[in-house]
């Protein structure tokens, strides 16, 4: 039988707010346990919460930028359950009413644009961290993640395979990283997925029983983690077995998944709508705001990419991956003064190479824009060649200072002189009889041993078109 | 002697006695009430310091109505390095690092805190006999309750032991205690004052408000208390009158709806009989009597009673034995833990509230009981409105009878439950309400209730202070004061 | 007259104390049984009222929610915080283990 992956994802994107959602306290990572939470964190007796603007604003640009309709009116609500890492005995959520509902994504799937849907995004608050490792027998509570504000993404089961859950992810990734609303860490615990999983036989309309996957914090091991899933999903309608509803873990180390509790208790979480928050109340005037603040999307981007600077579509993409990126790129040729081609090369090329071999991202990248831009334009205007620009590059990169002086010390000037080429040219052929009568007589292929004993003559620095012209000139009968 | 806050005000200005004095004398009245106990915990050598720094400010020029005037606090009011026990054992030993905004506000006024007032536990309970600490005794009648839950606030002013104390009301707590002990009490508009540091039991209805001898020395502290706090979402933003200033007013063609159902059967004739006299001064002063009717009050206590316990249900669920507060000394695990921690520091009122909210928002009975509440709840507010379209406040009886006997209704929660009949609707609908001394049945004082338009106190206060103008009962202590 | 959502039995109060993590003995269950079916009867009058339409009102109606700037303060230090806390080491709350 042929079966059909539906998948459906809830992504917890971490809002890159200063303080909390409900407290004065710092969101910062990594901090020492507990250095990062108050009275209101810790739900002291009479303390109360009141509600981050900025997170309101954030939640409303994500809901504007996925076309969704972003609620006038909405509703924190209370899900009570205890639990030593939730301090208050409930989690303040948006659940009857979230502030953003019925939005799209488009994703690039190699079979094309599909358009997979948003059901709802809600603002809710973090618990805090329960470490169970070397505790003796105890269980330690750390509440500064407690009351980090969340925006949690659900999708439609929209989706058919792992490749299109990846994709989603990354074009959702993106987003958030574009809006300024979230840093996407995942290692961190920024921007974390659960995947709703199920089969059915293809052709089928109704949903197979499905588990929900929780727990996956990287690209690679949503693919992995989904393809398992499926795998066993299938192995077990196959032989006549059932799926369960149940919440499924993925460990990386063994690449399975397995089920969470072998008692499924029945919660109960009594929600009901915060008394001490009142209706989230947005005005028009609020929303239009938001509207007018809202960066260039991706698409918007890479679009203008390929229109202005006549990049490929590849390129373009390339460069548009990150807001980070694209604005290294373009204040690349603000300080370059143009050669968009030849930035977009070395941007994707030997920078992002260096980048990736040293693990850094672009903002920390050692070659900061203006100072790449500088040796782009010796490139330009002849001062060096190609090939000794990479040599600067790496003396840029090892911090040997910028382009120009690497240039000086290092004697990388190009020598575009024709008489001074012309003078190690006829060195050359004087040096070598035996293959200037071969290049005579027709091989035509000896040509290239005369370039390379020029460029070594040379030391690499005489400028490689001229060098090819003379040579040409003065090989010839 | 009448010990009101305007006396007293007169009295440090010229001289004639130091904060210092008022406080040692209260701590001692105190010590000789220990009978009531009114009183969980003394900061004597605090307040002793504070009063020494009121008298020298005073000296130094500047100091306002409230500077160094000894007051209480209810013990809900967190008090940053003072005991706050809630009057429960889950939190008899807790300490807070904060402040409660009103117990900030109170003290940049200049007030002196003596120490923290004895209450029903968690502010549940009409009649303070839900403390863990003990019940409180009624200073007109030492067999009798003071009321609740605020029952301590109102017997230490009552007996003058402080010439004023802060109070919360959820669903009657400052206004019939003020009426079982004869003393003057104001229920602000929810929002009015900031709850922070108020330890909540039913956010959507709580709010605090001063206890006193008469409205004057009300006004003066919701004037301290009041404001915006941007440590509570729920508090209002708007400016604070000048309450004392608009006192005096001539109450000639204020319209008083009298609400038919307050003077329905199940209100002791007495009771009713001192409240109609009052109404009759009120109509000396030439206020007009208006009939109206508020027909869906009659379910505010069913409805009260779900949402109240909903929402304490919740409030009360971070008492669980981790970060602060009472944890059980023997546990098998987290959920024994749990378990055996709740169980011995809650009493047992507290826990049937409890009980009754989870029930109430537990699946299958949510829109039965809390949806449905809500609903009442709309029109409970809608009846207010139309009332408020044919007069300027509302009056009628706190409470339905005086003072019981200790003992008299703890056996049978939907019996006390009833006590709050009057009250209850106010706080549903958000309204202000006050209560004073309108006279006495039997020996016990009975409290008349004015009901006010949402932010109107200062209509409240004035009308109450006319009516204490033209009588004496706020004057009236008991025996043996 | 009552409008009848069934009453309480031990079994029931056993469900609602583990929700709200109320340990009851045998004679508290009984007892609470008791007491919640009267309040529970009380609270069934409410059925006698029409409500079909009518918005349910969760807060008085003239409080909105108001916000705050995305502002960072250090009110408290881990000492302070931790200072009431029953159980602590190493700036963590200690609780008996959890078992996932």
């Amino acid at each position: 039988m042929e079966w059909e992956t539906v998948i459906g994802l809830e992504v917890h994107a971490q809002l890159k707010t200063r303080s909390k959602i409900f407290s004065v306290s710092p969101t910062a990572y990594g901090a020492a346990p507990n250095t990062q939470a108050n009275v209101v964190d810790a739900a002291f007796p009479g303390v109360l919460p009141v509600l981050n603007a900025e997170v309101v604003r954030m939640a409303a640009r994500f809901g504007l930028a996925i076309g969704a309709t972003v609620h006038k009116r909405s509703v924190f609500a209370r899900k009570n359950y205890f639990y030593p890492d939730l301090p208050k005995g409930y989690q303040i959520s948006q659940y009857e009413h979230p502030i953003v509902e019925r939005g799209r994504l488009v994703i690039t799937t190699p079979a094309g644009e599909k358009t997979i849907g948003i059901t709802r995004a809600h603002l809710e608050e973090d618990a805090g961290k329960s470490l169970h490792e070397d505790m003796d027998g105890f269980t330690g509570i750390d509440l500064n993640r407690a009351g980090t504000p969340l925006l949690e993404i659900v999708s439609e089961p929209d989706m058919r395979s792992a490749a299109e859950a990846v994709a989603y992810l990354k074009t959702l990734h993106t987003l958030v990283r574009y809006l300024d609303i979230c840093d996407g860490n995942m290692q961190e615990g920024s921007f974390r997925c659960d995947a709703n999983v199920s089969v059915r036989p293809l052709g089928e309309a109704r949903f197979g029983t499905r588990a929900e996957l929780k727990n996956i914090n990287s690209f690679r091991f949503v693919e992995r983690a989904i393809d398992y899933e499926v795998r066993r999903q299938i192995a077990l309608l196959s032989s006549g077995g059932q799926v369960r509803q149940e919440t499924r873990l993925y460990d990386s180390a063994r690449d399975e998944t397995r089920s969470m509790r072998s008692k499924e208790e029945a919660n109960d979480y009594r929600y009901f709508p915060d008394p001490d928050l009142p209706s989230l109340v947005l005005t028009e005037a609020f929303l239009a705001e938001v509207r007018d603040a809202m960066p260039e999307l991706p698409d918007a981007k890479r679009a203008r990419f390929s229109a202005q600077y006549g990049l490929s579509a590849y390129d373009a993409g390339v460069l548009t991956a990150s807001r980070e990126l694209a604005q290294y790129y373009e204040d690349v040729l603000a300080a370059a003064g143009g050669e968009p081609k030849l930035a977009a090369n070395w941007v994707t090329g030997e920078l992002a190479a260096r980048l990736n071999e040293d693990g850094l991202d672009i903002v920390d990248s050692r070659v900061k824009a203006p100072a790449l831009a500088g040796l782009l334009r010796r490139i330009a205007d002849g001062t060096v060649s190609g090939k000794a620009a990479k040599d600067v590059f790496e003396a840029m990169w090892a911090g040997e200072g910028d382009a120009d002086a690497v240039i000086a010390a290092r004697g990388l000037r190009q020598i575009s002189d024709d008489s001074a080429i012309e003078e190690v040219v006829r060195q050359v052929i004087a040096a070598n009889p035996k293959q200037l009568a071969q290049y005579r007589a027709g091989e035509e292929k000896v040509f290239t041993f005369f370039v390379g004993q020029t460029m070594k003559a040379s030391r690499g620095k005489a400028n490689p078109a001229k060098v090819n012209e003379i040579l040409k000139r003065l090989l010839a009968p | 002697m009448t010990l009101t806050i305007t006396k007293i005000a007169e009295d440090l200005a010229a001289g004639r006695c130091s904060s210092r004095e008022l406080v040692d004398d209260a701590l001692a009245r105190i010590k000789t009430h220990a009978a009531l106990n009114a009183f969980i915990t003394l900061d004597e050598d605090a307040a002793r310091r504070d009063a020494q720094a009121a008298d020298r400010a005073r000296r130094a020029g500047g100091a306002g109505i409230l500077a160094g005037v000894p007051i209480a606090h209810k013990d809900i009011f967190c008090t940053a390095g003072v005991k706050t026990t809630c009057a429960s054992r889950m939190l008899a030993e807790f300490v807070p690092p904060y402040d409660a905004t009103v117990v900030r506000k109170m003290k940049a006024a200049g007030c002196v805190m003596v120490g923290k007032t004895n209450m029903d536990e968690f502010a549940m309970g009409s009649s303070n006999e839900t403390s863990h600490f003990g019940p409180v005794r009624n200073p007109w009648d030492h067999k009798r309750v003071p009321g609740g839950s605020s029952g301590g606030s109102a017997a230490a002013v009552a007996a003058r032991l402080v010439p004023a104390a802060t109070g919360t009301d959820t669903g009657g707590s400052i206004r019939q205690p003020a009426a079982l002990c004869g003393i003057t009490g104001l229920k602000p508009s929810y929002g009015r004052v900031s709850r922070y540091g108020l330890i909540a039991f039913a956010s959507s209805l709580d709010q605090a408000g001063p206890m006193a001898a008469t409205a004057e020395d009300c006004a003066h502290l919701l004037a301290a208390m009041a404001g915006f706090d941007e440590r509570d979402a729920t508090s209002l933003d708007a400016p604070v009158p000048d309450y004392a200033a608009e006192l005096g007013k001539d109450l000639k063609g204020l319209r008083i709806g009298v609400v038919a159902e307050h003077f329905a059967k199940g209100v002791e004739p007495k009771v009713a009989e001192v409240v109609r006299e009052a109404l009759r001064e009120y109509e000396r002063q030439g206020a007009r009597l208006v009939d109206v009717s508020l027909p869906n009050s009659a379910h505010a206590v069913p409805c009260y009673y779900v949402l109240a316990p909903a929402e304490a249900s919740s409030n009360l669920a971070r008492y669980d034995g981790v970060r602060y507060g009472y944890r059980a000394p023997e546990y098998q695990d987290l959920e024994d833990m749990y378990k055996k921690t709740r169980s011995q520091g809650f009493g047992s009122e507290v826990k049937r509230r409890i009980m009754v909210g989870t029930y109430a928002l537990s699946a299958g009975y949510y829109d039965a009981y809390y949806v449905k509440a809500l609903k009442l709840r709309r029109l409970i507010a809608d009846d207010f409105a139309r009332a408020f379209e044919q007069c300027d406040i509302l009056a009628g009886p706190v409470s339905p009878s005086t003072a019981f006997a200790l003992g008299a209704k703890n056996t049978d929660p939907v019996s006390m439950y009833l006590n709050d009949i009057f009250t209850i609707p106010v706080n549903l609908a958000g309204l202000p309400a006050l209560s004073l001394p309108a006279g006495f049945a039997d020996g016990l004082p009975v409290g008349l209730q004015l009901i006010g338009r949402y932010l109107d106190e200062a209509c409240l206060l004035n009308a109450a202070h006319r009516f204490q103008q033209a009588t004496d009962w706020h004057a009236r202590v008991p025996a043996g004061i | 007259m009552t409008y009848g959502l069934a009453a309480l039995d031990a079994k029931d109060i056993e469900k609602v104390a583990h929700l709200a993590r109320l340990g009851l003995s045998g004679p508290e269950r009984e007892a609470y049984a008791q007491d919640l079916s009267r309040i529970l009867d009380l609270v069934s009058h409410m059925n006698a009222v029409a409500t079909d339409g009518v918005v349910p009102m969760t807060h008085p109606d003239a409080a909105g929610l108001r916000l705050r700037g995305d502002k960072v303060e250090q009110e408290i230090d881990r000492d302070q915080l931790m200072a009431v806390a029953p159980q602590a080491r190493d700036g963590l709350y200690l609780v008996p283990r959890v078992i996932e």
